[in-house]
């Protein structure tokens, strides 16, 4: 009984994680069909900033949530401007340059720091399931993930501005007769989506070691379920990140954490034959 | 009334490969050849991505995996086997079976063109955490060692066909790598002009109009897929042979993303492109590798950034673009083809 | 009584609520030649689209020669002998028109014979001048000469044309319609169009939908005159 709920409870954690990881490049992706090869990096960006910071005496929290999302936004800010906006439309170039982007962001940071990985401890301690110890930080992580969804949700749902960024991804003409600024759009859709990934990576610090190249283990997932989700954002990255959270969480417990990677690649590969556009492609069309 | 004819500019190419190939030893000493074949090793995968990313239309970004594959492949079978003859086609076979596995999947899927760069990048991003994980004594293949970050040193180089207990001096190792890309270039021209090769090219102008000529592009998808999955597994094997070890950074992002630009700065549609990529990437990356202010991904990232928004046709396009109107200003007005009259 | 070349049982397409083709019995024989016409809406696309495959129909079946091909993809379709040109030009862009038609021309026979035949096809269809041009270069007339040179090429028994007059000026639709007469002396064809001069130049019998039905069937003379035609185009409904 006890180690069912501690299952259940590795499979929660593995599903926020999945959703805090995969929701920033799902906002660009879905809103903007943009693939961000350099999302990895947003996350590692997002993770220094907050051992740097943290480091310096500010507080854990207030790095994770706060100057986490507010440097790698405007991080997002500055490649907008920069790169992305001379290549809309162009989706395989949008693609070669994030990833050249993400090179160069590996390559500043490793020199800036070295590649020497280093960390924060998990705050919250532990409690436990029945004989089980686990870690009361996941308790944090699960409620940052339907945090981040509920308020992404109410802002398209109930913002004027969540309305403008519908009109604008469904009708950008339409949009600009009506006032709008499709660019600006696109470049604040941008920095929202760096912000989140920028917050996911500040979040996941003290699970996971902090190293130049730590962006390219959560790519693999990342993009997973994105693609896997489909074309609705929310909706998409929410049930996308259940699916495969279990399936990681049953496999990694059975193995290993890297053959629950194989394994999420595996399902993946096998949706994509049954379900061509994810899993919104087919049921939940019309959600957000 | 027959389009112009492709011969002469073949043997043009492969004349002047041979050229390199016997030349290049009396001009550079036994260092300058060791160097050269690792840069041929990966103008032999730049050609695997040239091939199928610009001919094929297939946005490959994980051809480091096919590439991870044949070296590992050529290391276990030959570490198990000693001799070198059946690990050789191994190494080029067992990618290309994967690459048509992985190509069932994605192209009878239907998936469009950008999902197969993240579905090609996730797997290589993916085979690099599962074999960066194998160390340790228990993580073995026969008598082969996986070694995990560490790699697998002390690989046994190839030997003449059959015997093993010739195995090749590197001097005899560059003319096999260097006789292999003059191969592989003949076959993937020879290639693009056949039937086949010509329905590819035609998918990738317009997959609905050849579905509609009674083509089935997945299929041919799908074919050229795995031989490009095969080349990059040759590659792989012949850069195993090159240093005699391989490790897990085969797979790596950096590798995978390197490929993309030998050919994006060489040339996407070109076969020549990607070779002169390839060998002028990674001469620039040993250059930056002797130094230490700048680090070599920095670099290739400004490098990829600044081809995609500046010169996305890569430079070999563009310089037999400048020489053909150097050409056509020096020919007298008379003789520049008039403007077809409209029938 | 011959097995029709092409034949419909009951096609029917519906697109969740809307019922874009609604039951739909067709038939055509050998070397025939029918024009579909109808308001905007009235399913001519849709119906066309199920019979190259591009859509999988909702209900009823499509015979070829006998032969069911509602489930089949557009490539066996094609290779069974027909020959499909789009309303939007689907044509190698990047290729020349010497190209465009050898890869239709190709397809099942050797290299010289298929250099004959693009030869032959091109004197045809008067794109000898321009065959080494790169054809998106071309002016859209040409490229749907070209079009229509490759769907030659395939030698196809039967050859469906989605508006293969848009955008012509009135010279090109001239010499197309005397191609599509030339054409119908050995294939059958069908033919989809809005443009009423290009209708009257080429058609024998008509097929009127509307509102994804076949309203009227009838030689072209007839169908132009029925009143009921008339009356859908501007918008009043049949009673």
């Amino acid at each position: 009984m006890a180690l069912a709920a501690l299952i259940g409870f590795n499979v929660l954690n593995s599903i926020a994680a999945l959703v805090l990881l995969s929701i920033g490049l799902g906002v660009i992706f879905g809103m903007m069909k943009i693939i961000n090869l350099a999302h990895g990096e947003f996350l590692m960006l997002g993770a220094y900033a907050t051992v740097v910071t943290t480091n310096a005496g500010i507080n854990l929290f207030v790095a994770m949530l706060v100057v986490a999302p507010v440097f790698v936004g405007a991080v997002g800010l500055v490649v907008e401007r920069g790169i992305i906006r001379f290549l809309y439309g162009r989706m395989i170039d949008t693609m070669l340059a994030t990833w050249g982007l993400s090179l160069f962001l590996v390559g500043i940071i490793t020199t800036i720091f070295g590649t020497t990985v280093k960390g924060v401890a998990a705050p919250f301690g532990g409690f436990s399931i029945g004989p089980y110890q686990t870690s009361a930080y996941s308790l944090f992580m699960i409620a940052m993930a339907l945090a981040v969804l509920a308020g992404i949700w109410a802002m398209l749902r109930l913002s004027r501005f969540g309305l403008i960024v519908r009109a604008t991804m469904q009708n950008p003409d339409m949009a600009a007769a009506l006032g709008v600024s499709p660019p600006r759009i696109y470049m604040a859709t941008f920095v929202l989506g760096a912000a989140l990934t920028g917050l996911a990576g500040g979040v996941l610090v003290p699970v996971s070691g902090v190293a130049p190249t730590m962006g390219a283990a959560y790519i693999a997932r990342a993009f997973i379920t994105v693609i896997g989700g489909g074309a609705a954002v929310i909706t998409g990255s929410g049930l996308a990140s259940a699916l495969f959270g279990i399936i990681d969480q049953v496999v990694t417990f059975r193995t290993t954490p890297v053959f629950g990677q194989v394994a999420l690649l595996i399902s993946a590969l096998v949706m994509i034959r049954i379900l061509p556009q994810g899993i919104t492609g087919r049921f939940f069309r019309r959600s957000l | 009334m027959k389009p112009r004819s492709a011969w002469p500019s073949l043997c043009a190419v492969l004349a002047a490969m041979l050229l390199v190939m016997f030349g290049l030893p009396l001009v550079t000493g036994l260092f300058g050849l060791v160097q050269a074949t690792v840069f041929i090793a990966m103008a032999v995968l730049a050609l695997s991505q040239g091939f199928i990313w610009g001919f094929g239309g297939i946005m490959s970004f994980g051809q480091s995996a096919f590439f991870g594959l044949g070296g590992y492949t050529y290391a276990v079978a030959v570490m198990n086997m000693g001799d070198s003859t059946a690990p050789f086609f191994l190494a080029i076979l067992l990618p290309a079976a994967f690459a048509a596995l992985l190509g069932y999947f994605m192209f009878y899927g239907r998936i469009s063109d950008a999902y197969v760069g993240v579905i090609t990048l996730t797997v290589t991003v993916i085979l690099f955490n599962v074999v960066n994980s194998t160390a340790g004594d228990v993580y073995h293949i026969g008598n082969a060692p996986l070694g995990g970050f560490n790699g697998m040193p002390s690989v046994p180089p190839l030997n003449m066909p059959g015997d093993p207990s010739t195995p090749l001096e590197p001097q005899q190792i560059y003319y096999v790598c260097m006789a292999l890309l003059i191969l592989v270039y003949a076959l993937l021209r020879l290639i693009l002009a056949s039937k086949f090769g010509r329905v590819v090219v035609a998918i990738r102008e317009n997959e609905t109009r050849a579905m509609l000529l009674g083509y089935d592009p997945r299929l041919y998808k799908l074919l050229v897929f795995a031989i490009g999955g095969g080349i990059a597994g040759l590659a792989g094997c012949l850069f195993t042979n090159w240093g005699g070890f391989i490790s897990p950074t085969v797979f790596g992002l950096s590798q995978s993303a390197q490929i993309i630009i030998f050919v994006l700065v060489g040339g996407l549609g070109t076969l020549i492109g990607p070779i002169l990529g390839a060998v002028a990437i990674e001469y620039l990356i040993s250059v930056i590798g002797s130094q230490q202010t700048l680090n070599a991904d920095l670099i290739l990232g400004v490098v990829l950034v600044a081809f995609v928004l500046l010169v996305p046709q890569g430079v070999v396009p563009v310089l037999r673009n400048g020489v053909q109107r150097l050409l056509a200003l020096r020919r007298p007005a008379a003789l520049r083809a008039p403007k077809v009259a409209q029938p | 009584m011959s097995v029709p070349l092409l034949q419909t049982s009951g096609l029917t397409m519906r697109f969740g609520g809307v019922t874009a083709v609604d039951s739909v019995d067709f038939a055509l024989g050998e070397v025939e030649l029918r024009c579909l016409i109808g308001p905007n809406g009235a399913g001519k696309s849709t119906f066309f689209k199920m019979l190259t495959g591009q859509l999988m129909p909702t209900a009823g079946t499509i015979r070829f020669r006998g032969r069911d091909i509602t489930e089949a993809k557009t490539h066996e379709i094609a290779r069974l002998g027909v020959g499909i040109k789009t309303q939007v030009p689907n044509v190698f862009n990047g290729l020349s028109v010497y190209e465009n038609v050898f890869v239709a021309a190709t397809r099942g026979h050797p290299p010289h014979r298929a250099r004959t035949m693009v030869d032959q096809v091109l004197t045809r269809t008067g794109l000898t001048d321009i065959a080494f041009r790169t054809v998106g270069q071309l002016a859209h007339g040409q490229r749907q000469w070209v079009e229509i040179s490759a769907v030659l090429a395939q030698e196809p028994d039967l050859i469906l044309l989605d508006e293969p007059a848009a955008g012509m000026t009135y010279d090109e639709v001239v010499r197309t319609s005397e191609l599509i007469r030339e054409i119908n002396r050995a294939q059958a064809l069908i033919v989809v169009e809005h443009d009423m001069q290009f209708i009257r130049m080429i058609a024998k019998t008509v097929t009127v939908f509307n509102r994804g039905r076949i309203l009227v069937e009838d030689s072209v003379d007839a169908v132009l005159t029925n009143q009921t035609v008339r009356d859908i185009y501007l918008g009043k409904q049949a009673a």
